[in-house]
């Protein structure tokens, strides 16, 4: 059974990762798509700043794809209770995000002003919106969220629509709002040139400032919550499911972990290295720079959360020993070992790939040319 | 329990998206091949105008991508949000090949999409080849690994139920790749994508001919096509005869509708080539029969039989209350994971459990449950006939068409005649819509001939859904109604606009030079562009 747990452990790190990489990518694109109308003053300059990212979303969006996909196959019982549980939440952000492949692959196809002002704004909420549930559905997980299980494992889900935009949740969801638009910020510094470069370099300062603000206060939120705390289960790596345990609530159970492991206050200290670091490197110019200490900030941010609901991943509010963990909520171990061999061989795999995407198409966008190319956005 | 309202709901959205994501996904599976082909070409021989042709072919491929990529995302959600019993059963076998679907394939593809279009000036010839070819591979695996999750629904094989983690559980990956049934859909769905692209290539090049547009380019691309095509469809053809060899054997049901076979006959048995199937009655309501060609169909010999309704159905009762002690058990189980005897009794019944989850529907407390009960609930392992027989009838109709049009399209175009005969461009621009019918008829098929299971035999659509109510299912329909409506209005405006813009002419067309453009520049452009030339 020491396999298995160990499975689980690796699998919980690699959601993290998996997390982390599409907060970063999809974040940008995302980040870009909000500060749209902001960096870009007139159709030229939107069109430069969509083909900064041109050739890369739609490969960055992958990323959140498979972070749905790897949530499926690892912990199926989260991608079942969590998703039917935000239902009206899941469908917002859905319907927001498939209106962006169409913003990016159509908008510049006509020249109508009305059709582009409508793509531009598409694009806005596509990016603010699906960041903001993001955020806000890790924020839930932090007050816990009211469903049961019935005896043959059916989740039932009996909160509200409104219930899930509690003032934290929407905290949350604003602080990962300010990361994407520093980032997006940040990656439209790296390819454009002149005045576009100093407003995007303005909206990397009041992102970060925000995201650091929003970050800090969330701390102290947290701090008074009434968290979760295991009391007894069936061990790590046994087989279960997920009527079997017992847990209680407590005010500031979610800093038992850091309690006993001072180590872990070095995850949200490098949350807010990575802040400020992107802020710096930002002013001084070095985008690129401010670029990989922004996604430093994101593996700080989420690995806070991480660290602080171990090992829970999606406490239940109104029936507490049915929290979901993550050793009730894991696929077996046949499937975590499978798994964990597609990921060793692929990850390395696409991230070599997209790095070489991103080199092949690396330095500055060149207005002139977006207007004589016929498959530019 | 479950409301039946809703998840008749959450079937007809999930059928709806799905009908819709494959409008696209056929002719993203077939063009990058077509893509590949003609660049190679290009690159081979040095021809301008393969170039002219992959760069033309590229843009309407792309218009046609981006709604696949957007109804993709649905899909992709879509478990977890209305199928919340069916991921939390099935999660730990059907999770792995959708997770391994995006590492592997969507990767692959989206990233070298965008190298694709955004990178003829910055890649080499040899590099942007090899990025095309990518993203057509890269397509192609989505096809499969999807398909090895839909087999593991038609055919479950490489699982068993765990009554410790009251789940479905993977007992062998091997198993679960190498199903059977995936292979041949794989092979069958995908060439199926190589006709859709096929005939929209060829309907689009006969329709420039006619116009006397773009002479030069639309013949080489009728050639391309109709060579392709011919292949291609001959291969659907005889795949599609290996797929339903294969669904004789793990769905007796699905096959019985397939040929609206009430009664079991001794062989050598008549094939219905028309029927009128009448559900209730359990019978056709009239039928033109061929003799001899059903035993010949499905057993390829002249006297094999095949099961009816009326020999399924009994056998389905037998399991259903077969099935009845596997669910009671586990509801012991349940309470005390360490019952030992209902573990036994568990045991003893366990092939047959989704059996006594069908009866569940109609008879909620097991230990009440009335013979009449268990004959509604093997009538139910019958799918709807009538709309399974059509539907198949369409595919297979459309299917013969389109070798009809591809054979007299090589023989035209290899006698270099097709530009002359009007009748003939004027049908191949008609034949456009046909594989996308065909298509759409045959996960019909497949999907209605499952039912009433989402896992055949294993787990019933009916406890699949989530546990929504009626309003939230009512508003998420509706609103996927009203947003796919619009996006296709804009798609099919969008890709008309294109070809009748058609390709840009050769001396114009490389990115350097630029030709004539299709597009006015924005008034304010001329002042940016100045500005970055003075900075
Ligand atoms: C261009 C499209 C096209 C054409 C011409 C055909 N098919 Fe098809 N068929 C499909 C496109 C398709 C499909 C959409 O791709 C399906 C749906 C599920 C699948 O695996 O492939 C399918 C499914 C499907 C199934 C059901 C598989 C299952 O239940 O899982 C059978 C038995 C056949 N086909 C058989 C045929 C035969 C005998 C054909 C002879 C002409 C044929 N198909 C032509
Ligand atoms: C893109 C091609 C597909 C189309 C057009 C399609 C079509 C359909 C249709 C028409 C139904 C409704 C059947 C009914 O409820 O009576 C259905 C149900 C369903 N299909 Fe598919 N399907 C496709 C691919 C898949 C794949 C690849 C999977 C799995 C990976 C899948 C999983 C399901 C599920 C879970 C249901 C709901 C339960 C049910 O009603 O059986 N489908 N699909
Ligand atoms: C019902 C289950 C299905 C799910 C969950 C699903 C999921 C997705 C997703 C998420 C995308 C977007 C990928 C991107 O961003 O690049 C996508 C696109 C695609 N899917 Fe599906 N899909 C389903 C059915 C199918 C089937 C049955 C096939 C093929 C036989 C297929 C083939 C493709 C292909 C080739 C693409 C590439 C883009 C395009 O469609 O134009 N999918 N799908």
């Amino acid at each position: 059974m020491a396999l298995y747990a160990i499975l689980q452990v690796i699998w919980w790190l690699l959601l993290g990762v998996l997390l982390t990489g599409l907060a970063v990518m999809v974040g940008m694109d995302m980040g870009v798509g909000a500060i749209l109308r902001y960096v870009g003053r007139n159709d030229l300059e939107r069109r430069v700043a969509l083909n900064i990212i041109g050739p890369h979303w739609d490969g960055n969006q992958v990323w959140f794809i498979l972070g749905g996909g790897a949530v499926f196959a690892a912990f199926p019982l989260i991608y079942a209770t969590a998703f039917s549980g935000f239902y009206v939440v899941m469908l917002l952000l859905l319907w927001s995000m498939i209106v962006r492949p169409l913003g990016f692959e159509y908008r510049s196809k006509l020249a109508g002003e009305g059709w582009r002002n409508v793509w531009d704004w598409s694009l806005f909420v596509s990016g603010a919106i699906p960041m903001i549930v993001f955020g806000a559905a890790i924020g839930n997980l932090f007050h816990g969220v009211p469903f049961h299980f019935e005896w043959n494992i059916t989740s039932v889900y009996t909160g509200s629509f409104l219930a899930l935009l509690n003032p934290f949740a929407v905290m949350c969801g604003l602080l990962s709002l300010a990361l994407s638009v520093m980032m997006g910020a940040l990656t439209v510094m790296n390819g454009a040139e002149g005045e576009m470069r100093e407003r995007a370099s303005t909206l990397v300062r009041i992102g970060a400032i925000a995201a650091i603000v929003l970050f800090a206060v969330g701390g102290f939120w947290v701090h008074g919550m009434a968290g979760y705390h295991m009391d007894a289960n069936p061990g790590a790596g046994v087989p279960q499911t997920p009527l079997e345990q017992s847990v209680t609530v407590a005010s500031g159970a979610w800093f038992t972990n850091f309690g006993a492991y001072p180590a872990l206050w070095l995850v949200p200290a490098l949350g807010f290295v990575g802040m400020l670091g992107a802020l710096f490197a930002a002013q001084s110019g070095r985008s690129h720079l401010g670029w990989w200490l922004g996604a430093l900030a994101w593996l700080g941010v989420i690995g806070t959360a991480g660290a602080a609901l171990f090992p829970f991943l999606l406490p239940s509010s109104s029936n507490p020993d049915m929290s979901l963990t993550l050793w009730n909520a894991s696929s077996s171990r046949l499937t975590l070992a499978w798994m964990l061999g597609f990921a060793l061989v692929f990850v390395p795999l696409v991230v070599w790939y997209t790095s070489w995407a991103f080199w092949v198409m690396r330095g500055k966008v060149d207005p002139r040319r977006i207007e004589h190319d016929e498959h530019a956005y | 329990m479950h409301d039946i309202t809703v998840v008749d709901l959450s079937r007809l959205q999930f059928a709806a998206t799905a009908l819709y994501h494959f409008l696209f996904v056929p002719l993203t599976l077939g063009m990058s091949f077509m893509l590949a082909a003609m660049e190679t070409v290009y690159v081979v021989t040095g021809k301008s105008i393969y170039k002219q042709m992959a760069q033309f072919w590229g843009k309407l491929f792309m218009i046609n991508f981006a709604l696949g990529v957007a109804t993709g995302l649905t899909m992709e959600f879509q478990f977890g949000t209305n199928w919340s019993f069916y991921s939390s059963f099935v999660g730990d076998i059907f999770g792995a090949p959708l997770a391994i679907e995006g590492l592997m394939a969507f990767f692959m593809e989206s990233t070298f999409v965008g190298l694709m279009v955004f990178g003829w000036e910055r890649l080499s010839k040899g590099q942007h080849l090899a990025v095309t070819w990518l993203v057509a591979l890269g397509s192609n695996l989505s096809a499969l690994w999807i398909l090895v999750a839909n087999s593991f629904m038609q055919d479950p094989q490489g699982a068993a139920f765990n009554p410790t983690t009251m789940r479905m559980e993977l007992h062998s990956f091997q198993q679960l790749i190498f199903n059977p049934d995936a292979q041949s859909k794989f092979v069958h769905t995908s060439i199926a994508g190589y006709v859709t692209a096929a005939i929209f290539v060829a309907g689009i090049s006969a329709w420039y001919m006619l116009k006397k547009r773009h002479v030069d380019l639309a013949k080489r691309s009728f050639r391309m096509a109709a060579l392709f095509g011919v292949l291609a469809t001959i291969g659907v053809i005889t795949l599609g005869d290996a797929l339903g060899f294969v669904a004789a054997h793990a769905q007796p049901t699905k096959l019985a509708a397939m040929e609206a076979l009430w009664k079991t006959e001794p062989g050598p048995m008549p094939f219905n080539l028309i029927a009128f199937p009448d559900q209730s009655l359990q019978q056709n309501k009239g039928a033109v029969r061929v003799p001899y060609l059903l035993s010949l169909l499905v057993t390829h010999s002249l006297d094999g039989s095949m099961a009816g309704f009326d020999t399924l159905q009994k056998k389905a009762a037998q399991r259903v209350e077969n099935g009845i002690p596997a669910v009671q058990a586990l509801e012991t189980l349940s309470k005390d994971p360490h019952d030992a005897a209902a573990l036994a009794q568990f045991k003893t019944h366990e092939k047959d459990l989704g059996y006594g989850f069908l009866v569940q529907r109609y008879a909620p407390e097991l230990d009440k449950v009335t013979p009449q009960q268990v004959q509604e609930a093997a009538k139910d392992s019958i799918p709807p006939v009538a709309a399974v027989f059509w539907s198949f009838r369409a595919m297979v109709g459309f299917g013969l068409l389109m070798l009809a049009f591809f054979v007299m399209a090589v023989l035209y175009t290899l006698r270099n005649k097709v530009q002359d005969k009007r009748w003939f461009l004027i049908a191949a621009a008609w034949m456009i819509p046909i594989p996308f019918l065909a298509n759409e008829a045959g996960w019909l098929v497949a999907e209605l001939g499952r039912q009433p299971w989402t896992v055949f035999g294993v787990l019933p659509t009916w406890m699949s859904a989530s546990t929504h109510s009626v309003g939230y299912m009512a508003f998420s329909l509706i609103g996927f109604v009203l947003l796919y409506t619009v996006f296709i209005a804009i798609e099919m405006y969008l890709m008309v606009r294109s070809i009748r813009q058609g390709p840009q002419e050769p001396g114009g067309g490389g990115r350097s030079e630029p030709g004539p453009r299709p597009q006015p520049r924005p008034a304010n452009a001329a002042a940016v562009s100045g500005r970055y030339q003075e900075g």
